[in-house]
């Protein structure tokens, strides 16, 4: 097992000048010993270069991959000693289970009694004891993969192991098992383990950490807690949550207000944040539809509640599992999601919009976060 | 424009692939096909297309019989699941195809109805680029821009979104909801995904092993559905399912915990995963049980449990965590289940609070 210091960067194309020619920006990152990380972001957003990077496959264009400090970036992955599993099962058809999961031990000239040992072990935590001497050509897609999983995993002594979207092929209604066993696995082996996927429930749920990435870049390593509630880079509020976080322009008025999408908030906002705010204009206010609460002005008239602004409901949608309020506040959309038990307001009504509270977050013009609401005023909720 | 099956069914050799069915869809709004892989959407897809003829029954445009007609002499548009599109041409030219076929508008009208295609599918900037420079989610929106310009009063798309990363999926489906909406066409969407349904709204069909199970506004079959059969497969996780016995007036899910509703004999009730919640309010049963696992979507934490009355899930909103293990109680309160006869049928469903 090893921690792993990346500080690089990888271009396909010699010489880079300019964002576009890197698949992968500058970037300094370390994997600690024993964690288990998700790979996570769009096609193209270069999480299977760092992928490869990492397991040597792919030398970086510019800088170093270190493993326990040590400088890997010349070797392969066999001397910086990785186990990968990947997409689709890698395994030898003629073989059976046990030898398959044997094949990397014996390899390494492994001692007999160690192998069965270890082997036995492994096949217990997949649920493949039960078919151990059989042969493996005979078996499922989803069998076969879990010998896969079960290979990579076999070895104790591996600096880490990469799976490149390892799910693919598992039949959807199997999947949450095998990310259950991963996670046990995980717990009990202390492995560290890199996962690349573009399912944000898969890394959400595997991983301790994400590094969330798009275009290029690492914009946040967080845990799926951090990344709900403070996304560091407007991509992962967009990116994290369905429908994704709320954007609205912000300004800062004479004498400390805030106004939101035009409109002037009441409660202002604290000295710490109101100085951020004040050297970072223009910016914007982000809330998520889990959090932007609601209210039905009975006549329209808009007087200030705390942290409100007021719109109208464009649309009301039966989720089923809750309700998607789609707003208008002037030209700005706004989507607000109420509890299945809630009473949601009827298309065309003047709503009050509560979206100054403790999980509002403000993003620069370069899309960064600034800052975190704390507003006393706001904390008082809708009446 | 109205379609309607009579007694449609379909088989191949000895296999039966589609059941006799009727179905009269709902004219110019969206039906949703909702059924797992092999339940009959593309089987029914291409009845309804002319693309194959039923065994069984005739299908019905407008009250014509059309059931011998080939696919050409229908005005039908379809999009597959593969992006398909003319490689040697245009954007401009693919979405413009339909058009130039048709041959009823000039060029300058045909040039605009494209932009505005283009302009709605957020596809405006790669108008003059070939298909092949454009990624899958843009591929897939010049299919949909073509569909679309052909204005054919019956529209079929078959999983359209399989193929994309599901955060574009959850972009093109609100566009695609919008796009619906104007009632120009009457559209059949297939799809696998319950979310998908619900996030489209419209009517919704569900299918299962070659059967029409039921057939209504998407919002309705989803609170009310008919049978068990049909609740399993319009739930994304899965429904709940716990065998209870009826004592009159309460259903006991095991000794010592029930739940205060009528019932005599076996019954099975039905618990949505976002029925169950982790804090207790007034009324509530306690189930108790421990955490096996944890899965969470970012919007949603979805934790599956083994309890004293079997393997539940619950959906809680936001990100949670829980310790594999840890123990857990969940809280479920009588006015929020479905339950279900003997026979599968159901019996009651909870009430909507905010239906209208």
């Amino acid at each position: 097992m090893a921690r792993i210091d990346l500080d690089l960067a990888h271009a396909y194309r010699p010489d880079p000048k300019e964002d576009a020619d890197y698949a992968l920006l500058p970037l300094k990152m370390s994997f600690e010993d024993g964690g288990a990380y998700a790979l996570l972001g769009p096609s193209g957003c270069g999480k299977t270069t760092m992928l490869n990077i990492v397991s040597g496959l792919l030398r970086p264009s510019h800088g170093t991959v270190r493993f326990d400090g040590r400088d890997v970036t010349a070797l392969t992955p066999q001397q910086r000693n990785i186990a990968q599993v990947f997409q689709f099962p890698v395994i030898y058809d003629t073989m059976t289970v046990a030898e398959n999961l044997a094949f990397p031990l014996r390899n390494r000239g492994v001692a007999a009694d160690r192998i069965k040992a270890r082997v036995g072990r492994i096949a217990e935590m997949l649920e493949l004891n039960g078919q151990l001497n059989q042969r493996a050509s005979g078996l499922s897609a989803d069998a076969k993969q879990k010998i896969s999983l079960g290979r990579g995993l076999v070895r104790e002594d591996v600096s880490a192991v990469l799976f490149d979207e390892p799910l693919t092929v598992i039949d959807p209604h199997l999947k949450w098992q095998l990310r259950r066993k991963l996670k046990q696995i995980h717990n009990e082996l202390k492995l560290t383990l890199i996962y690349v996927t573009h399912d944000q429930v898969e890394a959400l749920t595997f991983a301790d950490r994400i590094v969330v990435m798009t275009r290029g870049r690492a914009v946040q390593v967080g845990t799926a807690g951090e990344l709900f509630e403070r996304p560091s880079h407007r991509f992962v509020g967009h990116f994290i949550g369905s429908p994704g976080m709320n954007f609205l322009p912000a300004a800062l008025e004479e004498g400390g207000g805030l106004s939101v999408a035009g409109q002037p908030v009441a409660g202002a906002v604290d000295a710490v944040t109101g100085a951020a705010l004040s050297r970072a204009e223009p910016f914007a206010l982000g809330i998520r539809p889990e959090y932007v609460e609601l209210e039905e002005i009975g006549d329209g008239s808009a007087h200030a509640r705390p942290g409100t602004i007021t719109g109208t409901v464009a649309q009301v949608q039966d989720i089923g599992t809750y309700w998607l309020v789609t707003a208008q506040a002037g030209p700005h959309t706004l989507k607000a999601r109420l509890s299945a038990h809630a009473r949601p307001p009827a298309p065309g009504a003047s709503i009050a919009l509560r979206v100054l509270n403790p999980h509002t977050c403000f993003y620069g013009a370069d899309e960064q976060l600034i800052a975190a609401a704390t507003v006393a005023a706001a904390q008082e909720g809708l009446a | 424009m109205e379609l309607s099956l009579r007694g449609v069914s379909h088989k191949v050799g000895a296999q039966q692939h589609l059941y006799p069915m009727d179905l009269r869809l709902a004219p110019n709004a969206v039906t949703v096909l909702l059924g797992a892989t092999q339940a009959g959407k593309t089987t029914l897809m291409r009845l309804m297309a002319g693309l194959d003829r039923p065994t069984d029954g005739q299908v019905l445009v407008d009250g014509t019989d059309v059931t011998g007609w080939p696919v050409r002499k229908r005005d039908v548009a379809m999009v597959y699941q593969q992006f398909i599109n003319y490689p040697s041409m245009t954007v401009r030219d693919n979405i413009a195809s339909p058009l130039k076929l048709r041959g009823k508008l000039d060029r300058a009208a045909i040039r605009a109805r494209v932009d505005e295609l283009a302009a709605k599918l957020h596809i405006e900037m790669h108008l003059d680029k070939l298909p092949a420079q454009l990624s899958g989610g843009q591929q897939q929106r010049v299919a949909l821009a073509r569909a679309l310009a052909k204005q054919a009063p019956l529209m079929l798309l078959d999983e359209p979104l399989v193929n994309l990363d599901y955060k574009l999926r959850e972009e093109l489906r609100e566009e695609l909801g919008a796009l619906f909406a104007d009632g120009e066409s009457t559209v059949v969407y297939a799809t696998t995904e319950p979310a998908e349904a619900l996030q489209l709204g419209g009517y919704t069909a569900v299918m299962d092993a070659g059967e029409l199970l039921q057939y209504g506004p998407t919002a309705e079959v989803f609170h009310r559905p008919a049978s068990l059969r049909v609740a399993r497969a319009f739930s994304d996780p899965p429904m709940n399912l716990v065998i209870a016995q009826g004592m009159g007036d309460r259903l006991q899910l095991r000794p010592g915990l029930e739940l205060a509703l009528p019932g005599q004999g076996g019954v099975t009730v039905g618990v949505r995963a976002s029925a169950l919640r982790v804090s207790a309010r007034p009324g509530d049963i306690a189930i108790r049980g421990e955490v096996e696992l944890a899965e969470i979507s970012g919007s949603d934490t979805f934790v599956h449990a083994r309890t004293e009355i079997g393997e539940l899930v619950a959906q809680l909103t936001g990100v949670h965590d829980f310790e594999l293990g840890a123990p857990l109680t969940l809280y479920l309160n009588a006015a929020h289940v479905h339950v279900f006869d003997a026979a599968g049928l159901l019996t009651r469903a909870p009430e909507r609070q905010g239906a209208r």
